[in-house]
């Protein structure tokens, strides 16, 4: 009888639990079917059909015309993300072990004010930011976008770093201190190789967040240097002619395409890395 | 020459309120096999970790080879240590872990080959070497632990009970090895350990600790035969010392104290103890269970005390026999063949040469 009605209960909660996810899946994934959709339809397909419906013709021009808008500032992105996340996760990792493994005077004061970066708007910055990179020679450079976005995700590397290397026992450290390893070979040949799940976090993490920004790429590059999330608002408030929504949402596909594809296929780590214990026994 | 000094060590941990070391002073010559004893938390690591430069020392001074090495880097120590936790590095084979240390201070491919099988062979670990830590137990990690202090030859080795998590007979093995190697190598060594037999065996000096404290340091003859206090008189030994209070008095001009079993108080003369000193006072006697026989039969006048059995343990080399005298459960470690029946009376015979008395408050030596 208890078993019964137990069950019963579980089934129920089974029913309103995949209902819950059902919806929050489609809130989720309608805006997008209706961006792929409308990305394939003719211009006149777009003003006559409904926003649902199937293209009458499947069609890439809008893709194409997109791609030749966006393209340049498409590989602007990459420029400005690849060396930012690299390198602010590289930076981060060595603060990490750092602040964790070589803890010094005022080491956890420093790793405080350090996590008040977290916590700093992004447009409380640009003013002295771009003062700064006026000073350095670098306004309006990638180089100079790079720079911003390595030193804003610092705080955030370092803080999942630290996080990360916190679990991991000293013991380690002090053995190879004893068999003649220095900061540098530990760090390479001990704590690296322990890192992949947090490496995976701070990579998803910072592609993510440097190649959605749009904030710093508008006030910090200019014209031909700009990100695609720029580019993409340009080409949608262009006021000129006639409203092309298949090419707007064709480019904006392309804009968000690689975040998707970094979630899809490394997703998996992200979970593992925020949610895995460090080393076992 | 003194291979290993501390002067004075102290360490207070950052956020600790006591100190974790007070005032530790050891000497040993080149060659030798420190013990380190004492309960858990008594600083027995943490002295490890000094030695090693580890944790930084709060005052005090470590001399390394007549070298003074408080502010010297670990890696410019020479000093190869197991650690109580192994250590091991996770995401390297048994091999690489044994290998690591050989490979940073620039040792040739073959040499570090040679080595790492020499001391697989030794640490019976040879079918482990291309496994990594997580997939051995715990005995066999201890044992990768050990090969990798023992792959290197340096100056002084620190075992920080290396044999804990060893079956019975592997660790008797490990232990003649060790005790082999060490006489091979002559590797000064500072080695803890919580076995009575380990301490025992393997020492030249035994330090036994307490509370950050060195309670008596000494080879284990001395610590064994010749306690400084009452607390190392019950750490030491298996079963322990038996604690029977008793007062001193004097009797014809000797001192004596009385004791009583079953039967009439016997007055037992301490040839040791100054009459001065007898003058009524509580003291606690201390008596080790083999310095306990059974008498059958008078021998001239010795003072036999009678008492009623009441429980028997054979461990199979000896039995353990417990009596009650002056109230207190005392243990007799006896041969076998000895066994006398349980609720018997039994008469039985001190050796009262190596009696020793402490004062019951401050657990001080009396004599
Ligand atoms: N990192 C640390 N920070 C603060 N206190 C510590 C730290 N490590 C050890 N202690 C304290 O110092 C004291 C001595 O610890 P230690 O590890 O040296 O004991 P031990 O004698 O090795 O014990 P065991 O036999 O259990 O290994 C203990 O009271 C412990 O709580
Ligand atoms: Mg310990």
């Amino acid at each position: 009888m208890a078993d019964l009605s137990r069950s019963k209960r579980w089934s129920f909660n089974r029913i309103a639990i995949h209902a819950t996810l059902l919806v929050a899946c489609a809130v989720y994934l309608v805006p997008l079917i209706v961006m792929l959709l409308t990305s394939f339809k003719t211009p006149d397909d777009v003003r006559t059909g409904n926003l649902l419906t199937l293209p009458v013709d499947w069609t890439l021009i809008g893709w194409i015309k997109a791609w030749s808008t966006v393209h340049e500032y498409f590989w602007n992105s990459f420029m400005i993300t690849v060396p930012a996340v690299i390198i602010s996760t590289f930076i981060g990792a060595l603060n990490g072990y750092a602040l964790s493994k070589w803890s010094f005077k005022g080491s956890n004061v420093l790793f405080s004010m350090l996590l008040f970066g977290c916590f700093i708007p992004f447009q409380v910055i640009l003013l002295p930011m771009s003062f700064t990179l006026g000073k350095l020679g670098l306004a309006n450079t990638t180089t100079g976008l790079v720079l911003v976005h390595v030193i804003y995700g610092l705080a955030f590397t370092t803080l999942f770093f630290r996080n990360y290397y916190v679990g991991i026992p000293d013991a380690l450290i002090k053995a190879a201190r004893l068999d003649g390893a220095g900061f540098f070979t530990i760090f390479w040949k001990i704590l690296l190789p322990l890192s992949t799940p947090i490496v995976m976090v701070s990579l998803i993490w910072q592609f993510t967040q440097v190649w959605n920004d749009f904030l710093f790429g508008v006030v910090f590059a200019s014209g031909s240097a700009q990100p695609i999330t720029v580019a993409l608002n340009n080409l949608v408030n262009t006021s000129t002619g006639a409203k092309e929504y298949n090419v707007d949402m064709a480019a904006a596909m392309i804009a968000a395409l690689p975040t998707l594809l970094v979630y899809i296929f490394a997703g998996k780590y992200f979970v593992r890395g925020l949610t895995s214990g460090v080393v076992k026994g | 020459m003194a291979a290993l000094e501390l002067k004075n060590v102290r360490k207070t941990y950052g956020n600790a309120a006591q100190e974790a070391l007070k005032g530790i002073n050891i000497s040993i010559d080149t060659g030798q096999f420190l013990i380190l004893v004492g309960p858990s938390g008594c600083g027995k690591s943490t002295l490890m970790n000094a030695i090693a430069g580890l944790e930084d020392i709060s005052s005090g001074a470590i001399i390394l080879g007549g070298e003074d090495v408080t502010t010297v880097e670990p890696k410019d120590r020479d000093i190869a240590m197991v650690f109580q936790s192994y250590a091991l590095y996770p995401t390297m084979t048994v091999r690489e872990n044994i290998a690591f240390g050989l490979k940073i201070r620039k040792t040739p491919a073959d040499q570090i080959a040679a080595e790492v099988d020499r001391v697989a062979k030794l640490l019976q670990i040879e079918h482990l070497l291309e496994r990594k830590p997580s997939q051995l137990s715990g005995g066999q990690q201890q044992r990768v632990a050990m090969g990798r202090a023992l792959a290197r030859r340096p100056k002084l080795y620190l075992f920080d009970e290396p044999l804990s998590n060893l079956d019975a007979k592997l660790r008797v093995e490990m232990r003649t090895e060790i005790k082999l190697m060490h006489q091979r190598l002559k590797t000064t060594t500072v080695y803890v350990t919580h076995d009575q037999i380990e301490a025992m065996t393997l020492g030249d000096r035994v330090a036994v600790m307490k509370d950050g404290e060195v309670q008596q340091f000494g080879t284990p003859q001395e610590i064994y035969n010749n306690p400084a206090n009452l607390f190392v008189a019950s750490f030491i030994g298996s079963p322990p010392m038996n604690f029977i209070p008793v007062a001193l008095d004097q009797e014809s001009g000797r001192s004596v104290v009385r004791l009583q079993g079953q039967g009439e108080r016997i007055a037992i003369s301490l040839p040791m103890l100054q009459t001065a000193l007898a003058d009524g006072r509580e003291a606690i006697l201390g008596i080790r269970p083999e310095q306990i026989c059974i008498r059958r039969g008078q021998i001239g006048d010795l003072p036999l005390v009678s008492a009623r059995v009441q429980v028997v343990e054979p461990t199979g080399p000896d039995t353990l026999v417990y009596v009650e005298v002056n109230g207190v459960q005392v243990c007799c470690r006896l041969a076998p063949v000895d066994t006398p029946e349980i609720g018997s009376i039994v008469a039985l015979e001190l050796d009262v040469e190596r009696l020793v008395l402490f004062e019951p408050a401050s657990g001080a030596r009396i004599a």
